[in-house]
């Protein structure tokens, strides 16, 4: 592995956006719009449940978590779609670029795309809303790590998929990370899941994320153990993806799927 | 005799029940232009996709620089490189900016100058400001080349890289191609569909149809032997037999 290489790709990405408003707007305008909007809706709600303590931290904080999350998985599998869209996959795969260094070039355009979304959605929190999510504390970085991971794994799943199943898979990018949203239970607790989704709910690390936040809002303490459980969790997930992505390339290698993808 | 630089023994790769290439061996030698022709689906570009690893093989061996590519393609492929006219170059970055992505990829020394050095071979300096989607296509084609030398590599795969451009600077090409190989010794193995084109430019060729070495040698020895009077005679002979 080079790093070089992984230099010469994260480069290629951030031109994309030296120069590019549709792409800024990609990474401004939707964390914005919903926080924005579902900010709103909270303020409003507010007025008429006096008695949850922490209500707009746990529907803002919980808003700005989620797209920690939404942002590290579309960081990889839309710069992967623009490598796709840009039709030039194969002068990539014949250079010495290997897919693991492909990958990590990805995931860390995911990182910038992360950072810049984060920050700009605190600052609006706090200047819309007077809402810090610094409160939450030093939990806050172990949160946000275990969300980027969670998002950089569902980003590798994604682009397997699309690597083998071609365009007609492109959706995939923008909906896998949703449909982990209900059983990640970001805005409500675990507890108000049916018994089966919350079976379901035990195996995503988000959950455990999530539940942690309400805990720290509410109690102030450190959720270690359902950190610990996110971080066992990702650790096995983003393995699987890394599988996941290796065992596809393989199979498209063979089947020549890339030389048809890549043109 | 050198020793090949490309060494391909029974290569072979079936897609589901279809042969695209079929027990092919040949070598590929220091300084020579080898042409590969046939008709469509012949297996042309199979093969150089699978030099390239982007395709594994189903059965046989590649050898290049004496090294094995299914275990050392990232140390062969620093030394080779590519061009095709059906594989385009990322459209919304500026042609300068795009060759110092793919300078970087292959860790290529003094990025500047050499960057700059292929654009003018190119003579296409006046447009490295210009975002990419905004050049014609035969900028594009004269883009793709630059790219495909910017490592000095010691062997060049070209499908049909001539397609898209006017016959005038078609020309330059050809001839541009042929200085480089001369001044650096690269070896080249060329697809076109251009008869005369490979006349010119191939010192041997290798006529494939339907996956199968059909002929080779040098361009006069495959026509001699086909007992017509060019390649394209060749070409059609073989093309219209098979209707």
């Amino acid at each position: 592995m080079k790093s070089h290489r992984i230099v010469a790709l994260f480069t290629r990405h951030m031109y994309l956006y030296k120069r590019s408003l549709p792409r800024f707007m990609e990474i401004f305008y939707w964390p914005l719009l919903d926080l924005l909007v579902w900010g709103f809706v909270t303020v409003y709600l507010v007025q008429f449940r006096q008695n949850l303590p922490g209500f707009v931290t746990f529907f803002i904080g919980a808003l700005i978590l989620w797209d920690i999350l939404f942002r590290s998985q579309q960081g990889i599998s839309v710069s992967f779609l623009e490598d796709l869209w840009a039709r030039n996959l194969l002068n990539l795969f014949a250079s010495p670029l290997s897919p693991t260094e492909y990958i990590l070039s990805l995931m860390s355009v995911g990182v910038v795309k992360l950072v810049t979304t984060a920050t700009t959605m605190t600052l609006l929190a706090w200047v819309f809303y007077s809402f810090n999510i610094f409160l939450i504390g030093i939990s806050l970085i172990p949160f946000v790590l275990n969300l980027m991971i969670m998002g950089w794994a569902i980003g590798i799943i994604t682009t397997a998929l699309i690597l083998r199943f071609g365009q007609e898979a492109e959706v995939l990018a923008w909906a896998l990370g949703f449909l982990f949203m209900p059983v990640s239970a970001v805005f409500y607790p675990v507890s108000v899941l049916p018994p089966f989704l919350q079976t379901v709910a035990q195996f995503i690390p988000a959950a455990y994320v999530f539940e942690g936040m309400r805990g720290v809002i509410n109690t102030g303490a450190f959720p270690l153990k359902e950190l610990l459980w996110a971080a066992g969790l990702n650790g096995i997930y983003i393995i699987i993806a890394f599988l996941f992505f290796f065992w596809n390339f393989r199979i498209i290698k063979r089947k020549g799927l890339l030389v048809r993808i890549g043109e | 005799m050198f020793e090949p630089v490309v060494e391909i023994d029974g290569l072979t790769k079936v897609f589901k029940s279809l042969k695209a290439v079929d027990n092919v061996s040949f070598n590929l030698y220091p300084g020579e232009i080898l042409g590969l022709l046939g008709p469509n689906g012949a297996g042309k570009t199979t093969i150089i996709h699978m030099l390239l690893g982007l395709t594994t093989p189903t059965s046989g061996k590649i050898r290049i620089f004496g090294l094995d590519l299914k275990k050392q393609r990232e140390k062969i492929v620093q030394d080779v490189n590519f061009s095709s006219s059906y594989v385009s170059m990322p459209n919304s970055l500026t042609v300068k900016e795009c060759l110092r992505v793919f300078s970087r990829l292959y860790r290529v020394k003094d990025k500047e100058r050499r960057i700059s050095e292929v654009l003018r071979i190119f003579e296409i300096e006046d447009i490295q400001d210009k975002l990419i989607r905004h050049i014609s296509s035969g900028q594009q084609t004269r883009l793709n080349l630059a790219k495909s030398i910017i490592n000095s590599p010691k062997i060049l795969f070209l499908d049909e890289p001539t397609t898209s451009l006017d016959p005038d600077i078609a020309d330059k090409t050809r001839r541009l191609l042929k200085s480089i190989k001369q001044e650096r010794n690269i070896s080249i193995l060329y697809t076109s569909h251009n008869m005369k084109e490979m006349e010119e430019m191939s010192d041997r060729i290798i006529f494939l149809h339907r996956g199968r070495i059909i002929a080779k040698g040098r361009p006069d020895e495959v026509i001699q032997g086909f007992n017509r009077k060019s390649l394209e005679e060749v070409f059609l002979k073989v093309a219209r037999e098979d209707n």
